[in-house]
């Protein structure tokens, strides 16, 4: 009988523990996210598993690109170093999954901005870093020249759990055309697989056909026609419920795109803390006290623009100078006729 | 008293921890889906997937509902399952039997064969099948002939398709054919019973499979037509065959990877069944002056496939959840379609891995039933 009794506390005790745990989680005012990566020493962000780019790993596991630029200006504001991030390569399937169960604290993962995103699986897209929109690659030798060619019964390689699959539907649905979506879980999977012949056309984001066409066997013997079917804002994503964590992540990426626009970069950025204009004072922490607003110090926004660089020096490191997209189309400033434009930080 | 107390307290405890688990589990869930504002419910299922299949049995278009993608996606596991079951089956039957053979060469390559197969693991070989061996066939415009009228490509298999006319009247036949065959068997046993006379049951009953259906051609308005594979030029360098029937690469890389692999343990299972009927059973048969064939089938099967039963049902219900990898090569089965896409599309991550799992569940009892039935059929008869 005592046993039984023993038994019965023990497991009372673990239930206790259980419960006190799941409620542990439910209280947060303050950012249990921002307290957490500071505990943890390292901010945990979510990304591709392997986008020429936008996030790509070399050979020695380090991570370049504009969405691991992001990751990398949380981790400056947050904890003062920009290394100290922990990427998780991550399958379009596995992504918001990932967000969700707290696995990773940042998606910055070429993700399309939509509302049933943003409203129904408990996320929060905190803005653009890309506007891009999804387009056709055939091969040059076809001679199709636009996606008007397209007959029926053409096959066309893609990626799984993407808005690409549902673009591709609308598109050839409305046209009449019949086709066959062959769909691959992984983006190399969907490069070896049109490369193979398997498909007559690959369909993504235009950015992600034009990194992976670097993957091809014969790059110059293959064509991104010029039609674009769809919008596809591709940027970060939070977890729903921690808005200061949220307005973090938000700030740094918005921290990034003014600096450039106030022309404060990597180099300058110590001497324009004694700069007349009082915006970009603001921008390099030395007037205001924007920081505290998150519960960050005074420098935060400093930091970023040293480590990181701001959005233009980002995308010429990344995507420019890698031949990727040399031009920068709608991912220009405003002020140069692009519709890059974020709020004033004031 | 006491003794009862013992007895009970311990059993009714451990249903109240599994009461409290599950119960724990489904209010955690909620609390974090609430706090993170996902809702839970399946309502989702009758609104429009809005996203197509590369291959489906049933007419299926992204105007459908995402519980017609499930059925799609259900329909295919059903379909790679059922067929590698079938070729699993006789291939491992006729490898056991081999390794079994008094021939050197035959009793070796079978030994290989298993050996090789079954030591590798089957991603492996998926992957091998769909991107070193289906990758290394011409494309369309390249392809020969194979028989003349089907076509090997890189884009798939494609044969000619059964145009039917009056195809109702030729399977009622061959439904009449099957009746008949049982009633000739039940009269034979009769026969074989009360007069001790056989009759050749097994010719008679082909006989009749052939002769009723061919019937119905010559008198049922039966008539069988076929449409042939026809290339067509989709631009100037690509191609793809119209009319017949496509197999796409995916399926037929999945079918061979999950009928090669789970074939050498079925043969092992038929080996394991006819080693284990003693000799001295089959010494006896064979001086009561039974032939051969008669051994074998009166004597040795019989005793051998309570053997072979068993533990090949548990091959079939790894090779069903094996199909689960077709996701790797994007064959659009129940994990790539409803697991995959229509999770991605709806977030609904927990009703929809809920719903995969059961079905899974489902599927493989299914399996375990229909094969314990036939286990108990041919179990030892004590009177």
């Amino acid at each position: 009988m005592f046993k039984i009794i023993k038994q019965l506390t023990s497991l009372v005790a673990m239930f206790a523990v259980l419960f006190a745990f799941s409620t542990e989680t439910m209280a947060a005012k303050k950012s249990k996210t921002l307290e957490n990566t500071k505990k943890r020493g390292f901010v945990r962000c979510g990304v591709s598993q392997g986008l020429p780019g936008f996030s790509n790993a070399d050979e020695s596991g380090n991570w370049t690109g504009i969405d691991v630029d992001v990751c990398r200006a949380v981790a400056a504001a947050t904890l003062g170093d920009a290394t100290k991030v922990k990427f998780t390569p991550l399958s379009a399937k596995e992504r918001f999954t990932a967000l969700t169960s707290g696995e990773i604290d940042i998606l910055s993962r070429n993700t399309t901005w939509t509302l049933s995103r943003d409203a129904d699986i408990g996320l929060t897209f905190v803005g653009v870093n890309f506007y891009d929109g999804q387009g056709f690659m055939v091969r040059k030798g076809s001679g199709i020249a636009s996606t008007s060619e397209f007959k029926n019964g053409t096959s066309v390689c893609t990626n799984l759990g993407t808005t690409t699959e549902l673009n591709m539907r609308d598109f050839f649905d409305s046209r009449g055309i019949s086709y066959e979506p062959v769909v691959f879980e992984k983006a190399d999977e969907v490069v070896a697989a049109y490369d193979a012949g398997r498909c007559d056309t690959y369909t993504t984001d235009k950015s992600g056909l034009a990194a992976q066409r670097t993957k091809l066997s014969a790059p110059n013997d293959h064509v991104v026609l010029p039609e674009t079917i769809s919008k596809e804002p591709l940027g970060p994503v939070v977890r729903q419920g921690d808005s200061v964590w949220e307005d973090i992540v938000r700030w740094s990426l918005n921290t990034m795109i003014e600096a450039e626009e106030y022309g404060v970069n990597s180099s300058n950025a110590d001497m324009m803390k004694t700069s007349n204009n009082p915006a970009i004072k603001r921008l390099v922490g030395a007037e205001g006290e924007l920081g505290a607003a998150f519960g960050l110090d005074n420098d935060w926004n400093l930091r970023i623009i040293k480590q990181v660089g701001n959005y233009g020096e980002s995308y010429k490191r990344n995507i420019a100078d890698t031949g990727i997209l040399p031009d920068r189309g709608p991912n220009e400033l405003w002020t140069k006729g692009g519709i890059l434009y974020v709020p004033p930080a004031r | 008293m006491n003794n009862i107390l013992k007895k009970f307290i311990p059993q009714i405890l451990a249903i109240l921890f599994v009461i409290l688990i599950f119960g724990f589990l489904t209010m955690n869930a909620q609390t974090n889906m609430d706090n993170r504002g996902i809702d839970f419910g399946f309502g989702f299922l009758s609104q429009e997937s809005s996203f197509d299949v590369q291959f489906s049995l049933i007419e299926y278009s992204g105007s459908d509902s995402y519980a017609r993608a499930f059925l799609v996606g259900l329909l295919n596991t059903l379909l790679v399952s059922f067929i590698s079951i079938i070729i699993c089956t006789i291939l491992g039957v006729i490898i056991g039997v081999a390794r079994l053979s008094s021939n050197y060469l035959i009793k070796n390559a079978a030994a290989w064969y298993v050996e090789f197969f079954r030591n590798i693991p089957l991603l492996l070989q998926i992957f091998f099948w769909y991107y070193a061996a289906l990758r290394a066939l011409p494309l369309p415009e390249k392809a020969n002939a194979w028989f003349g009228v089907t076509y090997m490509t890189v884009k798939g298999y494609y044969i000619p398709a059964m145009v039917w006319e009056n195809l109702n009247v030729f399977l009622y036949c061959g439904l009449a054919a099957i009746i008949a065959i049982i009633v000739l068997k039940n009269y034979a046993n009769n026969l074989r019973d009360t007069q001790g006379k056989q009759i050749p049951v097994f010719i008679y009953s082909i006989g009749l499979l052939i002769v009723l259906p061919l019937l119905s051609f010559l008198f049922g308005g039966v008539s069988l037509g076929f449409e042939l594979p026809e290339l067509k030029k989709l631009s100037k360098i690509s191609y793809i065959y119209e009319g017949g029937i496509s197999l796409p690469p995916e399926l037929i890389a999945l079918v061979l990877a999950l009928s090669l692999y789970t074939s050498t343990f079925v043969a092992e299972c038929v080996r394991a069944g006819i080693e284990g009927v003693s000799k001295g059973q089959k010494e006896a048969a064979a001086s009561v002056g039974l032939t051969p064939n008669q051994v074998l089938k009166l004597v040795i099967m019989p005793q051998a496939l309570r053997i072979i039963i068993p533990p090949t049902t548990n091959q079939y219900l790894n090779l069903t959840k094996n199909s689960s990898l077709a996701a790797a090569i994007a064959y659009p089965d129940l994990v790539l379609v409803f697991a995959g896409t229509a999770l991605m599309q709806t977030g609904k991550a927990i009703e929809i891995v809920s719903i995969t799992m059961l079905t899974y569940l489902t599927i493989s009892l299914t399996i375990a039933a229909v094969m314990n039935w036939y286990n108990k059929k041919i179990e030892i008869k004590e009177k």
